[in-house]
């Protein structure tokens, strides 16, 4: 019989690969700066702050998913997730350095750079445009950086609050009235992160962050859909990590049944990310506003019209054909072509809500875009593998347990 | 269908029902049916049955739906009855879109609801044959079918050993309906009866 280590130790070649990744992200970001950043162009300068802008937006709200997804589950009393939740909690743990990176691009481009992203910002454009006087009380540059900051300052403390509490699960045993107590105490906190997460991701952040690059644009679509994007996203990165960790020899009680539950919420969130980014295309082009196609025509029409199209058949076309069997959402081969494959969709995704806007016709993935990714990737590696090794990778008395080990779909 | 010989086997708890199960398959009784008053978890991995093809069925279904739908859509818009509708293209594909959706999950909901009735033999003047009244209340049956390599005795006698609270023998026709239900080809026959009487 194997033998499990309820430790995780991050082997050499994670950190080896981790930091080779990253030195490649930090690269061309000095690449980027040097290049792009100070030169002369514009077009290289709008470059510059749309890929970080990107980049750092994305990524960081992937691995807010995973506490949102912890959250989430605890409201609702899900005991599957337990044998597996130190995975997302160790993802959540990158929410503080990305959420920092985030605001350093946010807050550079409010401070320096503002013309180039947000139009809005500009002083003489917010006099002139009555549409954008007319939203001035929301898009407004106080508002718009105590917000970021609120906001970021928020995922992080109550997300901390939370892997505080699942740590009293490991090492003490309870009784009933304890273990009632605690299961109470972390409701109460995963409420409060789930009121804080409505209030940012699921409405007001996205219009800030992305909506407002197009000033003149809304839809109310908009911040479901960020969210569907990055949510999904979130739990092809916990799947990644589950298959990678069993392959280790780790989680024992982690089983298909419970991969299967994960590659059902890739499968349906997909759908739920078609059936939104669908009704918000739809209604614009029904409707046929031209203030409103706007946004639509310079996506569908032109430089970025393989793109837009590549961004549903991997979002939407691949996960549902690939995930649509009971038999794949257990098989590790597939669901980690099909996690691959939505992570990178959702990026794209994200390119295309901030690319088309700011670099109008000039824009293309290049070496900064992919590079960036690319240090994000490399930081996900060494960071969720630093969050593994600093927990025991499943809490032995957590009061739920038992219902994980039991599980069966 | 036709008349077979059926050992009767009642279980209080769905606990030992399980190793029951487990235990009279090895043992090489043909269980024909367990009936409980939930679905219980597991029972038909325990049972040894295969996974059903309904989803199969249902993605048929879907896929007919989508066919259906936007082939008589594209064809009413273009050929039979063009309309301008507000300047927009004759075909205009996004617009199609919700309704293809709903008939394809309408095609996929209502044939896999007939086809499961279909499988279940669930339709008006279906007769079915209860073997113990309690199983839709809070009783566990198995009933086994005695065939030829396995006579009423043997079955009594493991039920007895797994310890079943009540045990007897019925002689019935288990179902009857259109289609096939029992792939078994090999009936039990009157002789089958005299010797088991033997």
């Amino acid at each position: 019989m194997a033998t499990y280590s309820n430790t995780f130790e991050q082997s050499a070649g994670n950190k080896k690969w981790g930091t080779i990744l990253t030195g490649i992200g930090i690269l061309t970001l000095l690449a980027g700066i040097g290049l792009l950043g100070f030169s002369g162009d514009e077009h290289s300068k709008t470059r510059f702050w749309a890929g970080l802008l990107q980049n750092s937006v994305y990524f960081l709200l992937v691995v807010n998913a995973a506490m949102f997804f912890l959250c989430a589950t605890t409201l609702g009393f899900a005991g599957f997730t337990i044998s597996f939740r130190r995975v997302a909690e160790a993802i959540s743990t990158l929410v503080p350095v990305f959420g920092v990176l985030a605001l350093v691009v946010l807050l550079a481009i409010v401070f320096t750079d503002q013309t180039h992203i947000y139009h809005w910002m500009d002083t003489v454009t917010r006099e002139n445009d009555k549409i954008i006087l007319g939203k001035s009380g929301f898009l407004s540059k106080p508002f718009f950086v105590i917000w970021t900051i609120v906001a970021v300052g928020g995922w992080t403390i109550f997300g901390a609050k939370m892997r505080k509490i699942s740590r009293e699960a490991d090492d003490t045993a309870m009784d009933t009235e304890t273990a009632k107590k605690w299961l109470f105490k972390n409701s109460v906190h995963a409420s409060l992160f789930i009121v804080c997460f409505g209030l940012t991701v699921a409405s007001t952040i996205p219009w800030f962050w992305l909506m407002s690059i197009d000033a003149h644009w809304y839809s109310t679509m908009y911040s479901w859909y960020v969210f569907a994007s990055t949510f999904v996203a979130g739990m092809a990165l916990i799947a990644l990590y589950i298959i990678y960790l069993k392959n280790q020899g780790h989680l024992p009680f982690t089983t298909k049944e419970h991969l299967h539950d994960i590659g059902k919420f890739m499968f349906a969130f997909s759908i739920f990310w078609t059936y939104l980014w669908f009704s918000q295309f739809m209604l614009i082009w029904y409707a046929n506003i031209p203030e409103e196609t706007e946004y639509f025509r310079i996506r569908m029409h032109g430089e970025y019209r393989g793109l837009f199209w590549l961004n549903l058949i991997l979002n939407f076309v691949t996960p549902f054909l690939l995930l649509m069997k009971a038999n794949a959402k257990r098989n590790y081969t597939i669901v980690t072509f099909a996690a691959v494959v939505i992570i990178f969709g959702h990026w794209l995704d994200f390119y295309l809500m901030v690319a088309p806007s700011t670099m109008k016709a000039h824009g293309s993935i290049g070496w900064f875009e992919i590079g960036v990714a690319i240090g994000y990737v490399g930081l996900i590696i060494l960071l969720v593998g630093r969050g593994l090794s600093k927990s025991p990778l499943v809490p032995m008395h957590h009061p739920l347990l038992k219902e994980s080990i039991i599980h069966h779909t | 269908m036709s008349i077979k010989k059926f050992v009767v086997g009642l279980y209080d708890d769905e606990a030992p029902l399980f190793d029951a199960v487990k235990q009279i398959r090895k043992e090489g009784f043909k269980i024909h049916d367990v009936y409980t008053p939930y679905p219980v978890h597991g029972m038909d991995k325990a049972l040894g049955l295969r996974e059903t093809s309904l989803h199969t069925a249902g993605f048929i279904y879907g896929m007919t739906g989508t066919t259906i739908a936007l082939s008589f859509m594209s064809w009413v818009f273009t050929t039979n009855w063009p309309l301008n509708i507000g300047g927009k293209p004759h075909f205009p594909l996004p617009s199609l879109i919700p309704i293809t959706f709903e008939f394809t999950v309408m095609c996929a909901a209502v044939g896999m609801v007939l086809t499961f009735c279909y499988l279940c033999k669930f339709a008006p003047f279906v007769r079915k044959h209860h073997f113990h009244e309690r199983a839709t209340d809070d009783k566990f049956v198995v009933v086994i079918e005695c065939t030829s390599d396995s006579t009423e005795a043997d079955a009594t006698a493991t039920l007895a050993k797994l310890g079943a609270a009540e045990i007897n023998t019925q002689i019935a026709e288990s179902e009857w309906w259109f289609g096939t239900y029992d792939k078994e080809e090999k009936k039990y026959t009157e002789q089958d009866l005299v010797k088991a009487a033997h």
